[in-house]
């Protein structure tokens, strides 16, 4: 079922929570809510689920406002990232449990309800561990066990809090893989909440983006990661490089260097370049930012550097695939740094703190918007090879 | 306190060996001379004119009359302690409120007060000369020095144990559980049945075998309020005292090794459910 969110807000002891947030998910949508602790992430998703009553807003079910619905008659299937699994029932005593709940005239019989049992372990594939008790089961299985009882009352969304959260390393990606499958069999609308970028990107259809009870982005993981609406998202959404700057008819100029902007773009005293560790290039020391080389490791398939950009206060990390030809310049050695692919969004009173930031993005909005970002740019065009990184020219 | 600790293979402080085992020498008399021998010398004297002695102590009327209302005032006090303990312990972990610490600290008055003060407060309410004297005695109930100051006064006493050993229990649990089953469809009624009540029963039983030891046993209080009328307002501590001050000790110690008797009966049951069911009991204080 599609869900809609209408300028929700909720208030702790005076501090936001959900400040006026809308959002609008389409049936069989897979969503990620992603933001650090305290973003409001958690907070969406249990008034949604309406463990929690919002101070004002609208949540939609379809057509009908659920806003004022108890728990019990949202009819959502909802996972706690402990599993909150019965201890004293059985896996089939679990699952069931739903069912088994309901008032007598829509009550499945026995039969039904044993073989419906049946069809949600083998859909989380777990059909041998029916009559198991949770403290038997891994963690993994436990998370399983809670997805199958959520799903066993043919919830009208699925509602995950943190699913993958208590698990250790290894089992969460396969959980997650496992999670993304299951997903394109049932196709159940499903929002999920988590802190961790690298879960949101891999699993969800559209990823949201919260930062301090509002939505920051809602986008396609590809979008969010190419093109991250705003300096928080860049760097919440993975490795990121910072340099500071500004622009200047049409060229972001830091001392020494001018960098030339392929899109149109006003001038700012104060502007910020950011770029993935992955996006770099190594030129002669007068073609890019000049820098100096600190720091270089190794790890199996690729070497990471570190620089200092001259008059940059943070040091700049790069990582170069560890091709047999690649040669790593010696420590100390001048170099020129040049992006490939980067944003620059400018350090205005728009981003400043306390101030409006637009929140209400379309469904699907343009990668480029303008009024926010200045530009994104995938800048190939003196054909460097990102793959393998001309070093010819640096002299140690 | 029955929870065991892997004990390890060597004493990683090292301590002597003359000091490790005088320690346990010590403790060991302490608990012989404190706790063992005083109840060994109940029964000695109990006995001590033969079984035909104490079984006459027993069954003689004031004795049968302390038992009966004992056992009554039990009877009223545990379901009572037992429903609002659990009610109380479900408002306190479950809802946020203002004044929620000062009902928390509340609780704990039962323990801090003296019970003689908490039976001084009763006869102050309702004695002759208290708040509730003119409207008792106009509609011609009797409170004080009746088995309603007695219950009243035992209910006060005991009233912690259910409450202190659910609330932590509560805590721990959270409400995950209960939001699950609310979700799923389950009526506040079958939340309860089905997911609240297997989850604390073992704490449930605990809180309340301990109020009944201590409803049993309670005196300071329940000597305040009852007024010793022999075979009317005596328990039997107070029936106890009174044997004892009337120099019949072989009475006195029959009636006594009957309360150490369920003392010993309440300590069994305790040590199985901790060795048992631990787990499903609040990890966080394990005192009494």
């Amino acid at each position: 079922m599609d869900l809609h969110i209408r300028r929700l807000s909720k208030r702790y002891a005076g501090v936001s929570a959900l400040d006026a947030v809308d959002l609008d998910i389409a049936s069989g949508e897979l969503v990620a809510l992603l933001g650090p602790s305290g973003s409001g992430k958690t907070t969406l998703l249990r008034v949604i689920a309406g463990l929690l009553h919002p101070d004002s807003g609208q949540v939609l079910f379809g057509d009908n406002d659920a806003t004022r619905l108890s728990l019990r008659e949202r009819n959502v299937g909802f996972v706690f990232q402990h599993y909150a699994l019965f201890k004293h029932m059985s896996v089939a005593g679990n699952v069931s449990f739903g069912l088994r709940s309901r008032p007598r005239r829509r009550r499945p019989d026995k039969a039904a309800i044993r073989r419906r049992v049946d069809e949600l372990l083998a859909l989380v594939q777990l059909p041998e561990h029916r009559d198991r008790y949770p403290e038997q089961l891994s963690g993994g299985q436990k998370q399983r066990v809670a997805l199958a009882r959520a799903l066993a009352v043919d919830p009208s969304v699925l509602l995950l809090d943190e699913p993958f959260g208590a698990l250790d390393a290894k089992v969460r990606v396969e959980l997650r893989r496992w999670l993304r499958r299951l997903h394109e069999q049932t196709r159940q609308t499903t929002l999920f909440v988590t802190h961790d970028q690298e879960e949101a990107l891999e699993l969800a259809d559209r990823v949201v983006v919260m930062r301090d009870g509002r939505i920051e982005q809602v986008d396609t993981p590809d979008v969010i990661y190419r093109a991250p609406a705003s300096a928080y998202v860049f760097e919440f959404i993975g490795r990121a490089n910072a340099i500071d700057g500004r622009v200047e008819r049409g060229e972001f100029v830091v001392d020494g260097h001018a960098l030339r902007l392929p899109t149109e773009c006003a001038d700012a005293a104060r502007a910020r370049l950011y770029a993935r560790p992955h996006d770099f290039v190594l030129v002669d020391a007068d073609a890019g930012f000049p820098a100096t080389l600190r720091r270089a490791h190794r790890l199996a398939e690729r070497i990471t550097l570190e620089l200092g950009v001259d008059g940059q206060a943070q040091p700049v990390e790069i990582d170069l695939t560890a091709t047999p030809d690649v040669v790593v310049p010696a420590i100390g050695s001048r170099v020129g740094l040049k992006p490939l692919r980067y944003c620059v969004y400018p350090e205005g009173p728009s981003t400043a703190p306390g101030v409006e930031w637009p929140h209400e993005l379309p469904l699907h909005a343009p990668a480029t918007d303008a009024s926010r970002r200045l530009l994104t740019a995938l800048d190939a065009r003196d054909g460097v090879d990102r793959e393998r990184p001309d070093l010819s020219g640096v002299r140690p | 306190m029955a929870r065991s600790f892997p004990a390890s293979p060597s004493d990683p402080l090292e301590t002597a060996a003359w000091l490790r085992w005088s320690l346990i020498a010590l403790a060991g008399a302490v608990m012989l001379l404190l706790v063992v021998l005083p109840l060994a010398m109940v029964l000695a004297a109990a006995f001590a004119k033969g079984i035909g002695v104490w079984f006459a102590a027993l069954v003689q009327p004031d004795a049968r009359a302390a038992l009966r209302l004992t056992l009554f005032t039990a009877a009223i006090v545990l379901p009572i302690n037992a429903g609002f303990g659990l009610l109380m312990a479900w408002a306190l972990t479950r809802f946020e409120f203002r004044g929620k610490r000062v009902l928390l600290s509340l609780i704990d008055l039962p323990f801090a007060v003296s019970p003689v003060v908490a039976g001084l407060c009763l006869v102050l309410l309702f004695g002759s000369d208290g708040w509730f004297a003119e409207w008792l005695a106009a509609h011609d109930i009797k409170i004080l020095f009746a088995r309603p100051a007695i219950v009243l006064a035992t209910l006060f006493i005991t009233f912690p144990f259910v409450v202190r050993e659910l609330i932590p229990l509560m805590q721990q649990q959270g409400s995950d559980e209960e939001l699950a089953a609310r979700s799923l469809g389950a009526g506040p009624w079958r939340m309860f049945r089905r997911v609240t009540l297997p989850n604390i029963k073992w704490g449930l039983l605990y809180g309340v075998l301990l109020c009944s030891a201590r409803a049993i046993g309670e005196f300071g209080a329940v000597s305040v309020v009852s007024g010793h009328i022999r075979g009317l307002t005596n328990t039997l501590p107070l029936h106890i005292e009174i044997l004892y001050n009337e120099f019949d000790s072989t009475a006195a110690f029959a009636v006594a090794s009957l309360l150490a008797g369920l003392a010993l009966v309440t300590l069994g049951l305790k040590f199985w459910l901790e060795a048992r069911h631990g787990d499903a009991l609040a990890r966080t204080h394990r005192r009494h």
